[in-house]
């Protein structure tokens, strides 16, 4: 069974100037948000199927969504993050169903090989939660200056029987990195680690 | 004086709200600037240049939500519009974004008032034709003839404004009165104004308590 989705929020957040510095071209993060009905919702369910069915279908709806709002090409991605935040009818496995097992697949095709893993972060929650999805290269986990997050929140959701997912894409790393580490120029991308 | 450090946009579609969903979901849309507040830490008496010089700003964030919301100007049924200040700014310094803020959407959207008239406080708005014919669509003067509804505040950052939407030909149409959440993680800081500006396609998702309908809108003086 499909998602049966609420709401689907876009959110696009573009730095032009940190602290005092122009940033030119301006650093750009987008993050798509689905507020979905918990098929599992207060019960206990041995196997999650649905949920992990539901990822898949999400990593690439969601994934599309952010490449589309940063108005860019899928191959000028340059990191991503996943998040979820189940309601209190809910379970914290039913973050993992969603994020783990499918969901990373259609969202590498949605930007582009994407060799790194994709991180994450999971809670339980409530309307208004906020969560911090947190943001790596997508072909270099090591790339320092992609390290990053951006926080997501629904002001209603999730109700009891919701969960919130959440996938961001930027098209940049942070405003103004100088702290070293790897850098985009140096990455093989072969290893998703550098 | 105008410095835009941030630009922060959110298109959302809500397909329901555990009622029977519409055929097309409703898209409420918001868009916040981040700006240096050049008043801040100081008490200013005059600070309307500023006002004028937010002008462009406004046109711009209207034209820029709209694309986000990827749909026609004629697709939009309700705005309205706010501002966040920083802890170092007044609430007065909010205010500044009446007339930018209001003139900018409402111009996109197709109102063929006086712009000056409106800047100056007075109504500029157009008069429908005389006589209102029975054929109540013939006599609509233009579009956007209602109040753009607004809140304010001073906040410290990521602090969340629950910004009105209203129709935006008649501010009594009951099915339209709504309000949309917007904050910006990180923003304003003590020196900064957030203003923003928000726009939808429709009435609430599954509105049904009655009032003036849309499609009853017969005296066009931005009422009802």
């Amino acid at each position: 069974m499909p998602a049966q989705i609420r709401k689907l929020i876009v959110t696009t957040d573009e730095t032009r100037i940190e602290m005092g510095r122009a940033i030119d071209p301006p650093a750009k993060r987008a993050v798509a948000v689905a507020v979905i009905a918990n098929p599992y919702a207060g019960r206990y369910a041995e196997a999650l199927d649905e949920l992990i069915a539901i990822g898949e279908e999400l990593g690439g709806l969601l994934g599309r969504k952010c490449v589309d709002a940063l108005g860019i090409q899928p191959g000028q991605a340059h990191s991503y993050g996943k998040a979820a935040i189940v309601g209190e009818a809910g379970e914290l496995e039913h973050a993992a169903a969603i994020l783990h097992p499918k969901l990373g697949a259609p969202l590498r095709a949605a930007v582009e090989k994407g060799a790194a893993l994709v991180p994450s972060a999971k809670k339980m929650g409530t309307l208004g939660t906020a969560i911090d999805v947190p943001l790596g290269h997508k072909d270099a986990a090591f790339v320092r200056s992609h390290f990053d997050a951006i926080e997501a929140r629904v002001s209603d959701a999730p109700r009891a029987n919701e969960i919130v997912v959440a996938v961001a894409v930027t098209s940049s790393g942070r405003p103004l990195a100088r702290v070293g580490g790897l850098q985009v120029s140096e990455i093989k991308g072969e290893d998703g680690l550098r | 004086m105008i410095e835009i450090r941030r630009i922060v946009t959110m298109v959302e579609d809500i397909h329901h709200e555990f009622g029977p969903p519409p055929p097309q979901p409703l898209r409420r849309g918001a868009i916040a600037a981040v700006l240096t507040n050049p008043f801040a830490g100081r008490y200013e008496a005059h600070i309307l240049p500023m006002m004028e010089a937010l002008n462009p700003v406004g046109i711009d964030m209207a034209r820029r939500l709209l694309v986000a919301m990827a749909v026609p100007a004629d697709r939009i049924e309700g705005y309205g519009k706010g501002a966040i200040v920083g802890a170092a700014g007044e609430l007065e310094h909010g205010a500044l974004w009446h007339v930018p803020g209001g003139y900018a959407m409402r111009e996109l959207l197709g109102w063929k008032g006086d712009a000056k008239a409106y800047a100056a406080g007075k109504s500029g708005d157009p008069k429908p034709s005389q006589p209102v014919s029975s054929d109540s669509r013939a006599s609509q003067p233009g579009n956007a003839l209602a109040i753009v509804p607004s809140t304010k505040k001073v906040g410290p950052p990521g602090a969340a404004l629950d910004v009105p939407l209203t129709h935006i030909n008649a501010s009594y149409v009951r099915s339209h009165f709504d309000a949309i959440e917007v904050r910006v993680p990180g923003a304003p800081a003590a020196d900064e104004v957030v203003y923003i500006l928000t726009m939808s396609t429709g009435p609430r998702v599954h509105e049904r308590v009655g009032g003036l309908r849309a499609a009853d809108i017969a005296q066009w003086n931005g009422l009802r």
